[in-house]
């Protein structure tokens, strides 16, 4: 299904709904051990290849980690919450932690072209397929 | 030190008054963290995706309220094939207690998706502290 976004005032309602639409789906046919697990991660395709969005505000940099091979991608990082010394908190709903998580996409992928990239509190990985996993056009004669 | 707890995916939670909206899209609540200090109170709400220029904040009737917008148009080339959340803009109010905070020395950070709101408090209400004779 392809996105439309002739028009704007529509255009993000439809686009979550299109979101829902894939809520879980069986696209990464159950090979992946840990849905659910944190962080939460959206896949999207990008003609051949994918992107992977991942929403994880408050990191730093430096405390993640992240490792592709064949068609596993491992996330892993650590978040700490400081409030100083005598704070007295009124209201608790951000949490801190660690995290490793491994997804296992259906498809190959190419280590050495990922890229990663964490802004605004969002990671996005472009993963390019692997060019053995590239589908190829079979000319007919 | 203490070993690290696991973090757990935090389901959003959707704004339910949809008082302003006039589209249809779901709005989200940031994860919002309030503690107080001596001097000030500190507001620290997670809105993933929102840059510094899309956070709108304003103290108004004693309300704090903070919008965060996303920019949705970089998903446009893109096709959902496995979701486990979905994304919109920000939004959630605060009532404050009237004359409290010095309105016009609110301080706003914004790092990483957490914006971070300091809000000085008035000088009556500053705790005092008593000396102990």
């Amino acid at each position: 299904m392809a996105l439309g976004f002739a028009d704007p005032f529509d255009a993000l309602f439809r686009f979550q709904r299109a979101l829902d639409q894939r809520l879980d789906s069986d696209w990464l046919e159950d090979a992946t051990s840990g849905v659910g697990a944190f962080p939460p991660i959206n896949v999207f395709r990008q003609g051949n290849d994918f992107v992977a969005v991942i929403e994880m505000p408050g990191f730093s940099k430096d405390d993640l980690g992240l490792e592709v091979r064949g068609n596993a991608i491992r996330i892993s990082g650590k978040k700490t919450i400081d409030y100083g010394g005598n704070a007295s908190v009124h209201r608790r709903e951000r949490v801190s932690g660690g995290f490793d998580r491994t997804i296992t996409l259906p498809v190959q992928l190419d280590p050495d072209r990922v890229i990663a990239e964490y802004r605004d509190g969002v990671l996005a990985l472009s993963l390019p397929r692997a060019a053995s996993d590239k589908p190829k056009a079979i000319k007919i004669s | 030190m203490a070993p690290l707890q696991d973090l757990e995916v935090q389901q959003k939670r959707e704004l339910e008054k949809k008082d302003e909206s006039t589209i249809p899209a779901r709005v989200f609540l940031p994860n919002t963290d309030i503690f107080e200090t001596d001097d000030a109170l500190t507001v620290v709400m997670e809105m993933p995706g929102v840059n510094r220029e899309h956070a709108d904040i304003t103290v108004e009737d004693n309300v704090l309220s903070v919008a965060g917008r996303i920019d949705f148009s970089k998903y446009e080339k893109l096709q959902p094939v496995y979701t486990e959340y979905n994304v919109g803009h920000y939004r959630r109010s605060f009532s404050l207690s009237p004359n409290s905070f010095d309105e016009h020395k609110i301080g706003a950070e914004m790092k990483d998706g957490v914006l971070t709101l300091t809000l000085p408090k008035a000088e009556r209400l500053k705790s005092r502290r008593i000396p102990l004779k």
